[in-house]
């Protein structure tokens, strides 16, 4: 038998796609978490339809899941996938975009039928010529009937002996890729073990034919070998930005001896956040599943009224919903924490797709003058410390936060060096002490910060409200109070500005170019700008995670630099910010509304005309 | 003996009280600050929540703890107190406009949920704070301000409408009879769960008189049916009428006629879950039949904010996660110690956070 074609990579981007049913996520995910667990860093990008189960064998109902992982530090999922795995045609022709040029596509030779062909309105008999990947490395598989075969002494219905069917494509590129079974063997024995030891037993054999299928075809399958990443010493778990978000809350509930309270309505993408929650009563947290986006931010506003750390996670449409209550919660000035996991809009838009377009909603989307705090994770793993931050600010300022995460943060995954809660900044919620001297709306002088007096704590008992107020809590409709309080209001968020670091550049303090961006964009982002730099470009990156307010250095750092682009995936929302934040400078843009986050290659592009220009 | 001595004038606050003169909301707000003081709870436990409208300036004249909130959301804020701190003795005043039109749907869940809460609901008809505009209670055909020739849509009964929510306590009082307004919240703070006190209140200046009909004390026992727990349903100046089932349905009789005795008389038993009954008695209307006022449903089922500390309480008896560190080193992780490996870069060291 001839050897295997062994091909040695730095990084490899694996796409999975087939119908929405066809477990093409848990496929994904298994074999994210057994790369991570093999040392290779990685980086995930889940792409799916808003319907729960499309039209079967139909472009519109294609689930994709993506994974670079590599051996050095990976930012992103992967422009371009290097290998695809098709179930269906359909899955064929809503990826055949994203493949690297000459790259290996993997594909169900059972389901590619005259009939899924017309389901998935190609014109001819040769999907492949029709998609002109002519050249590319193609492996047919018959997936379907190996899978039927391997299961034919099983007495199993049809149906699930076809829900096997991902397991032999997970079986055969772990093959490829030199994944060890182990991770995967205890995954399905735990998942289906107890419960259902014939379905366990099943997926177990598809698994292992699709390995040794990989294995005794090795004339027709090449085979890839990608070395363990060096990265930082510890103990590390895979994780997505939902998860993080919601242990960075639970973080900061124990930091700062509160209870954890949600009050939540479930809205793709953010639902994870409030589930992850709901899970954790055995750490205290009391979830609310509310009856609406406005029960959801009411019921938090309540609890932080009670005492409590009160958080409530949504998305953009959810966040219109909660405007007029976050504008209830910066005049009565109490501490809590909503986290926007943003997606396509405006309207429903794309719910499962990525965008950055609530920031100015953020920013601005109140009645009257009703500034906040705003933060932006930039990487799955970060939004747990994004996450605590902006706990801790708004409980030791007394201001409403808000945190900007997205579908793609949310739903991707990386692994993370898990902190001790050791490694955490303390956290002094400003409960009050001294009955004598309370006033509800008293400040510290220095950072503008009421004082928090909760029910139940005797001699401070007060009244606060939507109506402004003056500084002894009655209600004022003085002219000059009113005011003075706008000012304050505005002033004490503007004071957040020493409780968060300067503004770091990746690159030199000066140069051509340099690139901004803020949230979500971070992977595609520094991949970009380090190709420019290693082709010897003068290009920096300054990335932003905070927003409001920005850092202190933000228009020094910009003054250094000829050019300045501003990249995001919305039409400009942060650029324009920036003009009317830190004016003076001309702001380039580089803009994408597709639902999907930027491609390297394509920001090089960009930067490379601008730097022409 | 009670533990702390209250009377109705700990529970005032210093701040003038700005209703207008005569408004049914004085009448009410003492009833509830006689009952307070009663409860014999510490001051310190009560919060007063409320939304939007006339009615809801009320916490800003009480000395307890207050949040004066925004339009219709008073349910869904209290709701997120008590659930919070399920000690707090938590009042939520709210108005047929705050509570029934832009709020309908906190407080039918909140309501469904039974948390542990006494909702006074003033129900006078009329937007007053805007100055006159009809409200979900006003009775079809109403002119107001943005009906001027009428309205053309039926109102809602609140009664009927906690009911259809699964209320587990519902009465009505009115605001000019404070004596049994006062009994009526002190049988509502007895409650556990989520009890809805509907106060039939006159509103001076946009709505005067409209529950004159009902309320006129000349007429009162003929127009009114006090309802008593245990007790026959009679009414009338000379306790001659009384309610009885015909045909499932309920009709006015006179004791003596007909071979009426006493005993054919409806008995009331707010306490069983006899919700066709307690419907038909909330939808009683004059002139064909008294209005019923009082406790008419008081029954008992789970509080929401009680079965989520059960709950946490009974996840937290047998958990293996007892802290963030064990959380966070729990299911599949794996250990990076390899030779070219790096010491790992705290997140928050070179950073300032403050």
């Amino acid at each position: 038998m001839k050897d295997a074609k062994v091909i040695e990579l730095e990084e490899v981007a694996i796409r999975f796609s087939g119908d929405s049913g066809d477990g093409m996520q848990l496929t994904g995910t298994l074999f994210s978490d057994t790369s991570a667990l093999f040392g290779n860093d990685i980086s995930t990008f889940p792409d799916y339809p808003s319907e729960i189960r499309a039209p079967q064998g139909t472009v519109g109902g294609v689930s994709g899941f993506q994974v670079q992982f590599g051996k050095k530090k990976i930012t992103t999922p992967g422009d371009l996938a290097h290998v695809l795995i098709a179930m269906n045609p359909a899955a064929l022709k809503a990826n055949a975009a994203f493949m690297n040029p000459g790259g290996t596509i993997i594909f169900d030779v059972d389901s590619f039928s005259e009939k899924n062909f017309a389901k998935a309105q190609f014109q001819t008999l040769d999907p492949f010529a029709e998609l002109k990947l002519d050249d590319y490395f193609k492996i047919p598989v018959p997936i379907t009937s190996l899978t039927k075969e391997s299961l034919k002494d099983l007495e199993l219905d049809n149906k699930s002996v076809l829900r096997c069917k991902n397991m032999f494509a997970l079986g055969l590129i772990c093959w490829m890729f030199e994944r060890p079974l182990d991770y995967i063997e205890r995954f399905i024995q735990n998942k289906f073990g107890k419960k259902s030891p014939l379905i366990a037993e099943a997926n177990l054999k598809v698994l292992h034919d699709g390995y040794n299928y990989g294995m005794n075809m090795q004339h027709a399958t090449p085979r890839f070998i990608v070395h363990p990443a060096p990265i930082e010493k510890g103990i590390y778990r895979n994780i997505n930005g939902n998860l993080a978000t919601a242990w960075g809350l639970l973080a900061a509930a124990e930091k700062s001896g509160l209870n954890l309270f949600i009050g939540s309505y479930p809205i793709t993408p953010a639902t994870d956040v409030l589930q992850a929650l709901a899970e954790r009563k055995d750490l205290g947290v009391k979830s609310f599943q509310a009856e609406d986006e406005i029960a959801g931010i009411c019921t938090t506003i309540g609890a932080a009224f009670a005492g409590h750390l009160a958080v409530t996670s949504t998305s953009g449409p959810g966040f219109a919903l909660k405007a007029e209550a976050l504008g209830l919660s910066v005049m009565a000035e109490l501490p809590i924490v909503v986290v926007n996991v943003q997606r396509g809009g405006p309207s429903t838009g794309l719910p499962t797709k990525t965008e950055q377009s609530d920031l100015l909603q953020t920013l601005y989307g109140r009645n009257g003058e009703s500034p906040l705090v705003v933060l932006a994770a930039s990487t799955p793993s970060d939004c747990f410390y994004y996450a605590f931050l902006a706990a801790k600010i708004a409980l030791e300022r007394m201001v409403p936060v808000v945190l900007l995460t997205d579908g793609f943060l949310g739903n991707g995954s990386e692994p993370w060096r898990v902190p001790n809660m050791s490694e955490l900044p303390s956290i002094t919620p400003r409960k009050a002490t001294n009955p004598e001297l309370f006033k509800p709306y008293n400040r510290d002088p220095e950072t503008l910060a009421r004082e928090w007096a909760v029910p139940g704590m005797e001699g401070f008992e007060h009244r606060i409200g939507g109506l402004e107020k003056n500084a002894a809590g009655g209600v004022s409709h003085d002219p000059e109070n009113h005011h003075i309080n706008t000012q304050i209001r505005a002033e004490k968020v503007a004071k957040v500005v020493d409780m968060i670091p300067e503004l770091e550049l990746v690159g030199e303090a000066e140069g051509d170019l340099l690139v901004v961006g803020w949230g979500g964009t971070y992977g595609h982002m520094i991949s970009s700008v380090r190709a420019m730099q290693e082709a010897g470009k003068k290009v920096s990156l300054a990335h932003f995670n905070y927003i409001k307010p920005l850092p202190k250095n933000t228009a020094e750092v910009f003054s250094k630099f000829k050019k300045i682009v501003v990249c995001e995936l919305n039409l400009g929302q942060f650029a324009s910010y920036l003009r009317d934040s830190v004016p003076g400078f001309h702001y380039y843009q580089v803009n994408k509304m597709k639902g999907l986050p930027f491609s390297v290659h394509e920001l090089v592009e960009n930067f490379e005309k601008i730097l022409e220009a | 003996m009670t533990k702390f001595n209250y009377t109705a004038k700990d529970f005032k606050s210093a701040a003038e009280v700005r209703w207008c003169p005569g408004c049914g909301d004085y009448a009410i707000m003492n009833a509830v600050q006689k009952t307070m003081a009663d409860m014999d709870i510490a001051h310190k436990d009560f919060a007063v929540i409320s939304g939007i409208g006339c009615s809801s300036r009320f916490p800003y004249y009480m000395s307890t703890y207050g949040f004066h909130t925004i339009h219709g959301r008073a349910a869904a804020i209290a709701s997120g107190v008590k659930s919070a701190n399920p000690d707090l003795t938590v009042w939520v005043i709210t108005g047929d406009g705050d509570s029934l039109a832009i709020g309908g749907n906190h407080f039918i869940h909140l309501v469904r949920r039974n948390i542990n809460l006494n909702l006074v609901l003033f129900n006078n008809k009329i937007y007053g704070l805007t100055k006159g505009q009809y409200s979900p209670t006003s009775d079809r055909g109403k002119i107001t301000k943005t009906s001027p020739f009428g309205t053309i849509e039926d109102s809602f009964v609140p009664g009927q409408l906690v009911l259809g929510s699964r209320g587990t306590f519902f009465a009505r009082a009115i605001d000019s009879n404070v004596k049994h307004t006062q009994e009526v919240l002190a049988e509502s703070a007895k409650h556990e769960g989520t009890s809805v006190v509907e106060v039939l209140q006159n509103c001076v200046i946009f709505n005067d008189g409209i529950h004159d009909y009902v309320a006129d004390p000349k007429f009162r026992s003929e127009r009114q049916l006090f309802l008593k727990k245990g007790e026959p349903m009679i009414f009338g100046e000379q306790e001659d009428k009384g309610l009885i089932l015909e045909n499932g349905h309920l009709k006015v009789v006179k004791i003596g006629e007909d071979g009426i005795t006493r005993e054919d008389i409806l008995v009331h038993h707010p306490e069983e879950d006899n919700l066709g009954l307690q419907v038909a008695l909330i939808n009683m209307a004059l002139p064909e039949f008294p209005v019923a006022m009082g406790v008419i449903r008081s029954v008992k089922a789970p509080v929401y904010d009680q079965e989520m500390k059960k709950q946490i309480e009974t996840v937290q008896a047998k958990r293996r996660v007892t802290c963030m560190d064990e959380l966070l080193q729990s299911g599949n992780t794996w250990t990076v110690d390899g030779e070219n490996c790096s010491e790992p870069v705290k997140f928050f060291d070179n950073k300032c956070f403050g």
